[in-house]
C-alpha cells in the first residue's frame, strides 16, 4: 500500500514535469527570430510568388497565429496522438518519429548495455585498488573519452574502420537503394556496430568513474575494515561487500545515463548519417520544422524521465534503507 | 625516508598549465587575421614544416584556423563557465536560504533542465536565439549550472548548521545578508573549482554544436566549423584535416581537466592525507 | 606457551595529513606506549576521545590505514606478531570489537554478519545462541543495521568476536552513546569474556567504566602513555605517581569533581619532554629532557619525580 501510493507519487512527478518540458520547449520554439519562410523556401523564391500564395506559405509555417493559441490547438491535438505534420518530410510527425525511433533505439539499447556492463567491469577494476595500474589506465581512459568531442571520437572511429581498413560501412542504417523492409537483422547490425561502439566508448567513462569512486569509498570505509580484522580475504570482501553496496548506485546512474546517451547519439548520428531521431532533431532544427522539434524533445523527454523514475523506483524497492524508513515515516 | 612533496610539485604543474593556455588563447587571438587569409595559390595542401595541419580548399593555413579557433573556443569557454558558475552560486544559495516554496521551484527547474538531452536543449536554445555566437553563449551558460547549483545547495545546508551562523541570523541580520557575509568565504573554493571543472563541459558543447549547424557561423574559425567541414574531405581519405584539429582541442580541454583535479585535490578537505 | 599474551613495546604511531594549502605534517598520535596483556585479564588504556587511541587497536590488528605507520614491537604468546601472522590469527584469536554501527556492512542483514559468511546448520545455531545469551531475539538476525539501537548494536558487535572463541579481545571504545546502565552491561560482557580465559584489551576514554571492570590501567596524555597502575590504585591520590593520574582521580564524581585549568596539548604542538609538563604545579626545568620511564610498585611512571615527592 505505502509502495503503490509512493510509485504513484514518483509517477505523477513526471508526468508534472513532462508538462513542464513541452510548455519550455514550446516558448522557446515560438521566441525564435529565425523565419522559417526565407530558411525553406528562400528569399528569391518568395519575391518571385504572388500575395496568395505567399499567404497560403504562411499559413502553412504557422506564421502570424498567436503562440498560445498554437500551444493549445497542439496540445489538444497531441493528447489524441496527433503530433502534426512535419514540415520538412510532409509526413505525419508520428510516423517520422516512429520509423526514426526505432532505427534509434536499436542503437541506443546496445550502446546503453555495451557502456554499462564496460564501465561498470572497468570501475571495479580501478577502484579496486586505489593508485594502482589499472586505476591509472582506467581514469586515464576515461578522462582522455571525456576530453574528446563524442562525434570526434566517432569520426576517428569512421577514418579507421570504414576508410582506412574497409572493415565496416561508413553509414546509414541500412545498404543504399534497399528498401527499409527487405533489410535483414545482419545488415542493420552490420550498419550499427560503428555507431554503437562511438557511442558506447564515450558512454563508459561516466559510470566507470562513479563506479571506481563507490567503491573506493566502500574499500575505506569502517564496515570494510572491520571484515579485514575479522580475517576476511580481499576477494571475499569485495564479493560479499564491495559489490553488493555499489551495484545499486550504479544502476541508478546508468538508468539517468540515458539523457547523455541520447545526446551523444544526436552526435554520433550526424557523423554516420544515421537515420534515427538526433540526426532528424538537427535536420528538424536546422530546418525551423517546429512540430518536428517539438514531437522529438517531448518524445526523448518521455524517455529520459522515464528512466529516471525507473531508477528512482528500483532504488526505493531495493534498498532496505528506504523501504523500510518508507514504512515507518 | 624523504618524500617529496606531491602537492608542491602539482601546484607548480599548474601554474604551468595556466600560463600554456594563456599563450595559446593569445596566439590564436594574435593570428585571427591571417587564419581567415584566402590565398588560392596554396590551396588543398598537405602537411608540410611551413604549413603544419596543411591547408583547405580556399588556401588558408589550417594550423593558423585550428590555432585561432581553440582560442575562440577557450574564451567563449570561459565566459560560459562563468556565467553559468554565477547562475549556480546564486541558484544554489537561494535554494538553501529563501525556504521550502524556493527549494522546490528550483529543484523542478534543474529537474527540468536536466530532463531534456543536453544537445538537444542546447539546439532548442540556440534556434530560440537565431543561432550564432549569441545562440551557443546563451545555450551554454544556460545550462550548465545545474549540478554544480545543487552541491552548493548542498553546501549551504550544512553551513547552516553551524552555530556562528545561527548566531547571526539571531542578530537579526536578513537571510542573504548573512548567507552572503558569512558563507560566501566557506563557499568560494567549491565555486571556483566548479567553475573550472565546467569548462571542458563548455568547450566540448560549443564545438558539437557549432559542428551541428547551430553554432558559430561558417566563416569564423572554430574548431567545430574545421572538424564539420573536414568531413566531406574524410571520406576521401583526407584525414588530416580532421585528426589534428580534434587532438590540439582534446589538448586544451584535457588541460583544463587536470587544473580542477588538481584544485579539487588541494582544496577538499576529504583528500586531507594524499 | 610463555611470555604475555599480548605484549607492546615502544610503540610509536604516526599520522601523515597535508593542512590547508601546500604542507604536510606528520602527526605522532600515539608515542613510545607499553601495554600488557595476560589471559583472564582486562586492561584498560585511557586517552581523550578524538585522540586517534583507535589506531592503537589497528595496528595490533595489522590494518593500519596507508597513511599511519606504525614503529616498536608487537608480540603476541612471546612471538612478535609480524604482519603474516596477524593475517593469519585476526578473525580467529584475534578479535576486535569497532565502536560503531558504521563497522557493519549497510546493506547485509545481521544474521549474516555475525555468521561472517559461513553456513551450515552449526553456524545457525551458534548465531541464535551467541545472540540469544546478550538478549537478541532470533528476530534481530534479520534486521539490517540501521534499524538497531545503540545498546542492541554494541551486543552485535560482541556477538561477533564471540562467536570466535577468541583468546585476545580488542575493545574500541564500546560505550559511548550508551547511557551508564547500559555502559556497565556491556562491560560486564566483556569481563566475562576474561573470566572464560581470554585477555582484553579496553580502549576507552571514560576512566570510571574502565575502573569499574579493568583490572589494569594505562594512561594516555596527548599520545604519551604516562602511567600504568592496578586499577585499585584509583582508591586513593597517594597510591597514584604522575601529576596528570592524580588530576584525573581529583576530577572524578566521588573525589570532587575538581577539575585542573587548561586542556591537553594537540599532537601538532606538543612540547619537548614531558608533554604535561605546560599545565604540571610541580614541573620543573628537568622536566623538558627527557623523562625516563620508572618502575613503581604497581606498574610504571614517566616522570622526573620520586613518587609522591612535591
Amino acid at each position: 500500500m505505502e509502495n503503490a501510493k509512493w510509485i504513484g507519487m514518483q509517477l505523477l512527478r513526471m508526468a508534472v514535469l513532462l508538462a513542464a518540458v513541452t510548455v519550455t520547449v514550446f516558448v522557446l520554439l515560438s521566441l525564435s527570430p529565425i523565419d522559417p519562410l526565407t530558411t525553406n523556401v528562400g528569399q528569391t523564391a518568395l519575391g518571385s510568388m504572388s500575395g496568395e500564395q505567399v499567404e497560403r506559405l504562411k499559413e502553412y509555417w504557422g506564421v502570424g497565429t498567436p503562440a498560445a493559441a498554437r500551444f493549445l490547438g497542439w496540445a489538444r491535438d497531441f493528447l489524441r496522438g496527433d503530433m502534426g505534420i512535419s514540415l520538412l518530410y510532409r509526413r505525419p510527425v508520428a510516423q517520422v518519429i516512429g520509423e526514426r525511433f526505432f532505427n534509434s533505439v536499436w542503437l541506443m539499447i546496445w550502446a546503453w548495455l555495451l557502456s554499462g556492463f564496460m564501465g561498470f567491469g572497468l570501475g571495479i577494476l580501478a577502484g579496486r585498488k586505489r593508485g594502482g595500474t589499472a586505476d591509472r589506465l582506467v581514469t586515464g581512459y576515461c578522462l582522455l573519452t571525456a576530453s574528446t568531442p563524442a562525434f570526434w571520437i566517432a569520426m576517428v572511429l569512421l577514418m579507421i574502420f570504414a576508410v582506412w581498413l574497409k572493415w565496416l560501412p561508413i553509414g546509414l542504417a541500412v545498404p543504399i537503394g534497399t528498401a527499409a523492409d527487405e533489410v535483414g537483422l545482419g545488415d542493420r547490425i552490420y550498419h550499427m556496430i560503428l555507431p554503437a561502439l562511438a557511442l558506447s566508448l564515450t558512454g563508459i567513462s561516466s559510470v566507470a568513474l562513479h563506479t571506481r569512486e563507490k567503491l573506493a569509498a566502500v574499500m575505506e570505509s569502517d564496515y570494510v575494515l572491520f571484515a579485514r580484522a575479522r580475517g576476511e580475504s580481499e576477494r571475499s570482501i569485495l564479493v560479499r561487500h564491495g559489490l553488493k553496496n555499489i551495484a545499486l548506485p550504479a544502476m541508478t546512474l546508468q538508468f539517468a545515463s540515458v539523457s547523455e546517451i541520447f545526446g551523444g547519439s544526436v552526435l554520433v548520428e550526424q557523423v554516420f548519417s544515421y537515420p534515427g531521431l538526433g540526426q532528424a532533431a538537427v535536420t528538424a532544427g536546422l530546418g525551423s520544422d517546429v512540430p518536428l522539434l517539438m514531437g522529438i524533445t517531448v518524445i526523448t523527454a518521455a524517455v529520459v524521465f522515464g528512466g529516471n523514475t525507473a531508477a528512482n523506483i528500483l532504488y526505493g524497492l531495493i534498498d532496505p534503507r528506504m523501504r523500510k524508513g518508507r514504512k515507518k515515516g | 625516508m624523504r618524500m617529496t612533496n606531491r602537492r608542491r610539485t602539482m601546484a607548480v604543474w599548474m601554474i604551468l598549465t595556466v600560463l600554456l593556455l594563456v599563450l595559446v588563447t593569445a596566439a590564436g587571438w594574435h593570428f585571427r587575421e591571417a587564419a581567415s587569409l584566402t590565398d588560392f595559390s596554396r590551396k588543398n595542401l598537405a602537411p608540410c614544416p611551413a604549413y603544419p595541419f596543411g591547408t583547405d580548399f580556399m588556401g588558408r593555413d589550417m594550423f593558423l584556423r585550428t590555432l585561432a579557433g581553440l582560442s575562440s573556443s577557450i574564451r567563449l569557454g570561459v565566459i560560459t563557465a562563468a556565467v553559468s558558475a554565477v547562475i549556480a552560486f546564486f541558484m544554489g544559495l537561494a535554494a538553501a536560504v529563501l525556504g521550502r516554496t524556493a527549494d522546490a521551484v528550483i529543484g523542478g527547474l534543474i529537474d527540468l533542465i536536466m530532463g531534456i538531452p543536453h544537445i538537444l536543449l542546447l539546439i532548442l536554445i540556440s534556434y530560440a536565439c537565431g543561432k550564432g555566437f549569441w545562440g551557443v553563449t546563451i545555450g551554454i551558460s544556460l545550462t550548465h549550472w545545474t549540478s554544480l547549483a545543487r552541491l552548493i545547495r548542498g553546501e549551504v545546508l550544512q553551513l547552516k548548521e553551524s552555530t556562528y551562523v545561527k548566531i547571526a541570523s539571531r542578530l537579526g541580520h536578513g537571510k542573504l545578508k548573512t548567507a552572503f557575509a558569512h558563507m560566501t568565504p566557506h563557499l568560494l573554493p567549491q565555486f571556483v573549482t566548479g567553475l573550472v571543472l565546467m569548462f571542458p563541459h563548455a568547450i566540448l558543447h560549443e564545438a558539437s554544436v557549432t559542428f551541428l549547424g547551430f553554432g558559430l557561423p561558417p566563416e569564423e574559425p572554430a574548431v567545430g566549423i574545421i572538424l564539420s567541414a573536414s568531413m566531406k574531405c574524410l571520406v576521401m581519405g583526407k584525414w588530416c584535416q580532421a585528426l589534428f584539429p580534434g587532438l590540439l582541442l582534446a589538448g586544451a580541454v584535457l588541460l583544463f581537466h587536470f587544473l580542477g583535479q588538481g584544485l579539487l585535490l588541494l582544496w577538499d578537505p576529504e583528500n586531507a592525507h594524499r | 606457551m610463555d611470555g604475555h599474551l599480548l605484549e607492546v613495546k615502544g610503540l610509536s604511531i604516526t599520522f601523515t595529513q597535508y593542512e590547508r594549502g601546500l604542507r604536510r605534517v606528520s602527526l605522532p598520535v600515539i608515542r613510545d606506549l607499553g601495554v600488557t596483556v595476560d589471559r583472564g585479564e582486562m586492561v584498560a588504556v585511557i586517552g581523550s576521545s578524538g585522540s586517534g587511541k583507535s589506531l592503537l587497536a589497528h595496528a595490533v590488528m595489522g590494518i593500519l590505514p596507508y597513511n599511519a605507520s606504525a614503529e616498536g614491537e608487537i608480540r603476541y604468546q612471546g612471538e612478535i606478531l609480524t604482519e603474516k601472522r596477524k593475517k593469519a590469527l585476526r578473525g580467529r584469536e584475534l578479535v576486535l570489537v569497532p565502536q560503531s554501527v558504521s563497522y557493519l556492512d549497510p546493506l547485509m542483514r545481521v544474521g549474516e554478519q555475525v555468521k561472517n559468511g559461513r553456513k551450515g546448520r552449526k553456524w545457525e545455531e551458534a548465531c541464535r545462541r551467541v545472540l540469544g545469551s546478550y538478549g537478541l531475539g532470533p528476530e534481530t538476525e534479520s534486521l539490517y543495521p540501521f534499524q538497531l539501537s545503540g545498546g542492541m548494536t554494541r551486543r552485535v558487535l560482541i556477538s561477533t568476536a564471540v562467536m570466535e572463541n577468541p583468546r585476545l579481545v580488542i575493545a574500541d571504545e564500546p560505550t559511548p552513546g550508551l547511557h551508564p546502565e547500559a555502559a556497565k552491561r556491556v562491560l560486564g560482557h566483556f569481563r566475562e569474556m576474561t573470566e572464560a580465559g581470554a585477555g582484553v584489551l579496553l580502549i576507552t576514554h571514560d576512566l570510571n567504566l574502565a575502573l569499574q571492570t579493568a583490572d589494569r590501567v594505562v594512561v594516555l596524555y596527548a599520545g604519551t602513555a604516562v602511567e600504568e597502575t592496578d586499577s585499585r590504585a584509583f582508591c586513593r591520590e597517594e597510591t597514584l605517581y604522575h601529576p596528570y593520574t592524580r588530576a584525573l582521580y581529583r576530577a572524578m564524581p566521588e573525589h570532587g569533581f575538581k577539575s585542573e585549568p587548561g586542556s591537553q596539548p594537540y599532537v601538532k604542538e606538543l612540547p619537548s619532554g614531558c608533554p604535561y609538563r605546560p599545565r604540571c604545579a610541580m614541573a620543573g626545568p628537568e622536566c623538558a629532557g627527557p623523562v625516563p620511564l620508572r618502575k613503581t610498585d604497581r606498574g610504571w611512571v614517566r616522570c622526573v619525580r620520586k613518587e609522591g615527592e612535591a
